[in-house]
């Protein structure tokens, strides 16, 4: 599949901003310490809420007739896409009275922050959840269409949130919050293990051929002729192909910028290294996400010529 | 109604007629114009409903060159639909076609995404989705003589490999032959159910080769021959 470079943005910021809030705000209501300080929430809200927007902003730039993009909510029901929209939007009145409340009443866990928090955090996995679906949903694309999807979306989200909180609890308070780094340091192993064990799954070769594609079962199917001098649509959104070196090289640079580094990083506790640790493992989620569009193989591509996907 | 093609791969001679035709009435149809960007330039492309594609099947002596026209599936349990978050991908209750309502389109990509046969391309001028109709501006049109209410590319096809008509009517041509012919769907294991059907190529017997034989055998022949008689 052909990586837009506007939803790779998209999924890894917007990821990062729910992840950052849902846990900056349950830590609040379930009482962690270092975070009954305003400064520290506000701090944390402000970025998450910038991330976040600017993600889903990002995310109109890839529609090709975005006057329309209102629509969007209007398929509740059948479409992944219209409900990431809905709970996208529905999230924000929670965050912002969260986020209120925490200006004008200090970080005191009253009957407001509860009722906002829990709702903003919900509805931030639950947008996590929705954009992970889309993906998830589509049958015609292998690699896409599993469990392993939406696992990998929230963990990764989670755990990119989990290093920016810590980061700026650190550069915020002066003081590092031994709850919160040992949550990025249990969260980057577990991202790490769920990113391993879909990188071994989709290694293995399974679902359609070019034989159940074009009907003849019995028989090798070799394709001739596309039957078009030039690409078009779907050559340039699904034949998008890079080498297997390339990919191998890829994965490596992306399991070490966004797992290992910022693990590596997480073993100190300076203030200054972990802010580093989440922006490297956000650059690393970027090229995870490019990889998780580059390695999807369309059954589109079975058409084309491929003998299986 | 279930309304759809069948598509003979026995005749079909990859003349790429029908995507002509396609292009030809539909740029001017309910969901035209299909634009093409630099058409006459060193890149083009543009939005084609129709596209076919030639596959050598089997190994020689047994193998065949089979040309396979694709266009929308109209498919019974179509994702396209279901994934569309503005509501423009519709399929029609009163005779299954998959229709793209291109004042509501937001151009996301998402119904290609979900599309196996590749049946949708996006507009490269318009940024809307594009797709085959199924002629729905011809077959309903009662001011064309009654044998041409059907879509372009089935009028225009020259080996009539193309036949349209009711799946659910099992006395329709198409149900026939469907049945006579063992039609066959494409990737029937995702579940779509599509309703467009292939006709796969008849059995005909292997053709003879020509294998040299040595002088001698040659010779032997021909007095084989001339003591028989």
């Amino acid at each position: 599949m052909h990586p837009a470079f506007s939803v790779l943005v998209f999924t890894v910021m917007s990821g990062a901003g729910y992840g950052l809030i849902t846990l900056m705000i349950l830590g609040h209501l379930l009482g962690v310490p270092q975070l009954q300080d305003s400064n520290v929430l506000l701090s944390g809200g402000i970025l998450g809420f910038v991330l976040i927007s600017g993600g889903l902003l990002s995310s109109t730039l890839h529609l090709a007739n975005p006057k329309n993009a209102w629509r969007s909510f209007s398929r509740f029901k059948t479409s992944w896409l219209s409900r990431e929209a809905v709970f996208a939007v529905l999230f924000y009145p929670f965050v912002l009275a969260y986020l209120a409340n925490v200006w004008f009443n200090g970080a005191e866990v009253n009957g407001a922050a509860v009722v906002a928090g829990y709702g903003a955090a919900a509805l931030a996995m639950v947008t996590l959840f929705c954009t992970s679906m889309i993906y998830a949903s589509l049958k015609t694309i292998r690699q896409w269409n599993t469990s392993l999807t939406p696992v990998n979306y929230i963990a990764l989200g989670l755990m990119s949130g989990s290093l920016l909180l810590a980061a700026v609890q650190a550069t915020v308070a002066g003081d590092l919050s031994s709850v919160l780094h040992n949550l990025a340091i249990g969260l980057v192993i577990l991202g790490a293990a769920v990113k391993l064990i879909y990188l071994f799954w989709i290694g293995k070769p399974a679902g359609s051929t070019i034989n159940t594609a074009t009907g003849f079962t019995q028989a090798s199917v070799r394709l001739l002729d596309q039957g078009h001098t030039a690409n078009g649509f779907l050559n340039n959104e699904f034949g998008y192909t890079v080498e297997a070196n390339r990919l191998m090289r890829l994965r490596v640079l992306m399991v070490g910028i966004a797992f290992v580094l910022p693990f590596l990083l997480l073993l100190t506790s300076s203030a200054g290294l972990l802010a580093l640790a989440a922006i490297l493992t956000i650059i690393g989620l970027l090229v995870e996400r490019w990889l998780f569009f580059a390695e999807a193989r369309h059954v589109v591509r079975l058409f084309h010529g491929d003998q299986r996907v | 109604m279930k309304l759809g093609l069948v598509v003979d791969l026995d005749t079909c001679v990859g003349c790429h007629g029908c995507a002509t035709a396609c292009k030809q009435w539909n740029t001017s149809g309910t969901i035209g114009p299909l634009s093409d960007e630099n058409p006459y330039g060193k890149d083009p492309n543009g939005a084609w409903l129709n596209r076919i594609r030639t596959y050598e099947v089997d190994d020689h002596p047994n193998s065949k060159t089979v040309n396979m026209p694709m266009s929308c599936m109209h498919c019974d349990n179509a994702a396209c639909v279901t994934v569309c978050p503005t509501g423009a991908s519709y399929k029609r209750e009163e005779d299954g076609i998959v229709l793209v309502d291109q004042d509501k389109c937001m151009g996301c990509n998402l119904c290609s995404w979900a599309c196996p046969y590749g049946a949708r391309e996006l507009d490269p001028h318009q940024g809307t989705m594009k797709k085959c109709t199924l002629c729905v501006d011809r077959i309903y049109d009662e001011r064309l003589p009654e044998d041409e209410r059907k879509p372009a590319c089935v009028m225009t096809c020259p080996t009539k490999s193309r036949v349209f008509g009711d799946f659910d009517d099992p006395d329709s041509e198409v149900s026939k032959l469907v049945r006579d012919r063992a039609g066959k769907q494409l990737m029937p294991e995702l579940g779509y159910e599509p309703v467009n059907t292939y006709l796969p190529p008849r059995n005909k017997p292997v053709v003879e080769t020509y294998e040299p034989k040595s002088i001698k055998a040659t010779v032997k022949g021909w007095v084989n021959k001339v003591i028989a008689r």
